[in-house]
């Protein structure tokens, strides 16, 4: 006896667009089952998780702020994904974008250096994020070496250069020892969009990311590259596509925007360079851009959402004392039952009995 | 012509009346065919004669149509490879499906049932090695071995289940000649244990060398049943492409007009394990004339329209030069600029992309189309041709602008060759037109390539249907091993010939050409 996919002949556009709708609560009722094992109440948990920081201006603010860098990165991973090329190492590529540009930000410290700081500082954090994840695309197509592997274990390298950085070099000699560098000049510091409050304009640059690739993918030429050779690597190839150059881009575009979101984090939002400054941006984006599948509109609503569990998972964490890691465990259920959703909606299960089944 | 093979009980095993209808094409229409018990028996016959949908079905890979099969005289259903396994059929196909960074022996344990364990297998493995000359070291990793080798893995696992029936999917096209002979040594050996072979190839001489018994297949159906010792390679090969006698055209020799099209001493080595290399193509295709290029597939076809497409390029650029320019260093957008254009024979992932639309698809020959603009699509521009394509031939389409796959095959031909004849190129390269196409849409392109060299253009054919090609085709190479033959007016080719060149033995045969 095996279960069989068969795809549907028709598939209705009402069922796909229900189908996240549907995947959301059923992952909520997967995590309220194991908040209720655990000894709590899931309804209790469903507040302090999801309407409490829809009814805080606060934590509005937060949850914008939050998204931010995953909606940034996941944009980036949506130009490699829809070509079927597996950035993972985005975390990396933030990291990266974060130290070269936070190197400008410490060599202006405590100058007179003007205007032009902050332009060249979110210049060189794309550059460096760019740099970052040319070297996995660089090895797939020069030597055939699987991006995964390659893109995930830069990650670890990034973030150790970062820590040795902070703890060394960089770090502030007035710090009482803590590993951190000094806080950022003004001049070197990301404004909030507005004077009160704390949503950076690294949420502009989010937005923008978001319209332009809508028209990259949607209507031009390259959208389309990328398109067939996620789903059709030989007739990209027919097409006149080289398959190395369309690796070395979006490897480029992914690792550049993943820069930005990492400058902008730590320039308009902890202000200083520290040994962490993500609480795992890079991985949670690859979530992100399934969840909005692989659609640049689809990705900021995915990133608000994803942002509401890590908001949410904080306060569970202060008021309900539940562990932080069951955010991500629902993070995963999450993006599981979406994908599944997605599967269901194109195919239909069949029982295959022994012996045809026919 | 009936070979007599003696035996006492019923055959091992008996195929009646087995057809496989896909759509409007019948892969397998009424097949008889009977093996015995230690037979060697093969199965001949030109690639989409059937040879493959008629194993598959016998292996449980896919289900017939009608008709039934008898095992030791007992009717049986197969509906899965496991059950055909259990039954005692052993299958070695022709692209090996083994783990590459497995050892030899840990590849043998993972496709057998749960009762081995690695040690059995090791234990089993040097056994069978002794006893069949299969030497293989169990713990070597197989991405070390040669395909011979590794085809031997293959093998030993079916051994391993002791068949009754071992069916080898053209087991040399991988082979070294050595290797080759190997091989043929331990399949007498089988055979004279009992174990039966059905040994599917167009290779004569080897068939020759190992079987009594050789069914052909022609089109879907048994064409004759004969020992091919007693068979001449010319009759053999007029059985498997087709009656001999009154089908030469005598058509009025056409008017040369310009070059538009000459590869010149092209060579290039194979692009992996199962692939051709081109040795010293040489060819000229001029305007208003279609060259065919006739071959049993894997003869280097798909290697040679990678040449002209540019999708592989050249070592030099002289080797391909279209409309005059020398081209053969470059990609396949700067030919279609020179106004070539290309079909490949894959319709759904190299022509087309299945889940995209029509309008999408019309953007893979974007070079040469208006269907974008400094990088942008030209969306209602690139429906516009859509719709023209499916008017112009006649596309049947279950709504108006559907993704590729939901097309019939024939109607998804008719689309992606309009799609390149509709901005009438100077050359069109198309390999295979009408592979497993209905009679209707086969009718229909043909007409379109043979129109299109009459208005002028340069029409390259690759096609393993000699039918078709003896139909379009004003001149005519043959290629076989990754060389071509000359290039002949299709009035000089006889089917004896060109199926003499097919298999190879037209030199050894000497004169051939010269019918």
């Amino acid at each position: 006896m095996r279960f069989e996919l068969m795809p549907r002949t028709s598939v209705s556009p009402v069922a796909r667009a229900l189908a996240p709708v549907v995947a959301f609560i059923i992952s909520f009722l997967i995590a309220g089952f194991v908040i209720w094992l655990m000894g709590r109440s899931p309804i209790a948990a469903f507040d302090v998780y999801v309407l409490q920081p829809l009814s805080d201006p606060w934590s509005l603010q937060e949850l914008l702020v939050k998204a931010t860098p995953m909606a940034l990165i996941a944009i980036g991973l949506s130009y490699c994904f829809r070509a079927n090329l597996w950035n993972i190492g985005a975390e990396g590529q933030y990291v990266m974008g974060a130290v070269l540009g936070g190197w400008l930000a410490l060599n202006t410290h405590g100058t007179e250096a003007g205007f032009w700081v902050l332009p060249l500082m979110l210049t060189l954090g794309i550059i460096g994020g760019a740099l970052y994840g040319l070297i996995p695309a660089f090895l797939k197509t020069r030597f055939g070496v699987n991006e995964i592997l390659t893109s995930l274990m830069l990650v670890y390298v990034a973030q150790l250069a970062l820590d040795y950085l902070v703890r060394g070099p960089w770090r502030d000699p007035k710090g009482f020892n803590f590993p951190q560098s000094v806080t950022f000049d003004p001049s070197a510091t990301l404004p909030p969009i507005l004077e009160s409050g704390r949503v950076h304009y690294g949420f502009v640059f989010a937005v923008i990311a978001v319209l332009v690739t809508a028209v990259i993918l949607g209507r031009t030429l390259f959208g389309y590259r990328l398109k067939l050779t996620g789903d059709a690597p030989r007739a990209a190839r027919f097409a006149g596509f080289n398959s190395s150059a369309t690796t070395m881009t979006v490897f480029a575009v992914s690792g550049g925007l993943a820069g930005l979101a990492g400058i902008s984090e730590v320039s308009g939002q902890i202000g200083q360079l520290q040994p962490s400054i993500s609480p795992g941006y890079g991985f949670t984006a690859i979530t992100v851009a399934f969840l909005g599948r692989l659609n640049p509109l689809g990705i900021l609503v995915a990133a608000l959402v994803v942002a509401l569990t890590f908001i949410g998972g904080e306060s569970a964490q202060i008021l309900l004392k539940l562990p932080l890691d069951l955010t991500q465990a629902f993070q995963g259920i999450l993006l599981l039952c979406v994908l599944a959703a997605d599967a269901l909606v194109s195919y239909r299960i069949r029982l295959v009995t022994r012996g045809g089944g026919k | 012509m009936k070979a007599d093979v003696s035996s006492s009980g019923p055959p091992l095993v008996e195929l009646k009346g087995i057809s496989k209808r896909y759509g409007d094409l019948l892969a397998n229409d009424g097949i008889d065919l009977s093996i015995e018990p230690g037979e060697i028996h093969a199965l001949l016959g030109e690639n989409g004669a059937g040879k493959s949908t008629l194993v598959k079905i016998l292996y449980g890979v896919i289900e017939p149509s009608a008709g039934e099969i008898l095992w030791e005289g007992r009717p049986v259903a197969i509906g899965s490879p496991v059950e055909a396994r259990a039954l005692g059929l052993g299958m070695v196909f022709q692209h090996f499906s083994l783990f590459d960074e497995m050892t030899v022996a840990e590849n043998i344990a993972v496709a057998l049932s749960g009762e081995w364990s690695l040690a059995t297998v090791r234990g089993r493995l040097s056994e069978i090695s002794r006893t069949y000359g299969l030497v293989l070291d169990a713990d070597r990793a197989v991405w070390t071995l040669s395909a011979g080798e590794r085809q031997r893995i293959e093998i030993v696992r079916c051994l391993l289940q002791n068949p009754r029936l071992l069916i080898l999917d053209e087991p040399t096209s991988v082979l070294t000649p050595q290797e080759s002979e190997h091989l043929f040594v331990t399949l007498d050996k089988l055979s004279a244990e009992g174990c039966s072979i059905l040994y599917i190839s167009h290779k004569l001489e080897e068939v020759r060398r190992l079987c009594r018994r050789a069914t052909i297949l022609r089109a879907g159906r048994v064409v004759a049943t004969i020992d091919p010792r007693a068979s001449t390679a010319r009759e053999i090969a007029a059985l498997m492409v087709g009656s001999e006698v009154g089908e030469i055209r005598t058509d009025a020799p056409h008017v040369p007009q310009e070059e538009v099209l000459r590869v010149d001493h092209l060579g290039m080595p194979p692009a992996g394990l199962h692939g051709q290399a081109l040795k010293d193509i040489n060819l000229v295709a001029r305007a208003g004339e279609v060259v065919g290029i006739a071959g049993v597939a894997g003869n280097g076809q798909s290697e040679l329209f990678a040449a002209l497409s540019g999708e592989r390029l050249a070592e030099r650029a002289d080797a391909i030069a279209i409309a005059g320019r020398a081209c053969g260093t470059a990609g396949i957008d700067a030919r279609r600029r020179l106004a070539a254009a290309f079909v490949p024979e894959e319709r759904l992932g190299h022509a087309a992309a299945p889940t995209h639309r029509l309008s999408e698809n019309t953007l893979i020959s974007h070079a040469a189309t208006e269907v974008s603009r400094s990088g942008f699509i030209l969306v209602s521009a690139a429906k516009r041709l859509a719709r023209s394509i499916i008017k112009s031939f006649d596309v049947r389409t279950p709504e108006g602008d559907p993704q590729a796959r939901k097309l019939s095959g024939g109607n998804l031909q008719k689309f992606v060759i309009g799609r390149e004849i509709i901005r009438k190129p100077k050359l069109l390269v198309v390999d295979q037109p009408t592979w497993g196409v209905d009679a209707g849409a086969a009718r229909l392109i043909r007409q379109a390539l043979v129109d299109l060299a009459r208005e002028g253009s340069a029409v390259v054919v690759v096609s393993q249907d000699l039918d078709e090609l003896f139909e379009v085709a004003d001149q005519m190479a043959v290629i076989h091993q990754g060389r071509l033959s000359p290039l002949k007016p299709i009035g000089e080719w006889t089917r004896e010939a060109v199926g003499l060149e097919m298999l190879g033995v037209a030199q050894a045969q000497g004169g051939a050409h010269a019918v």
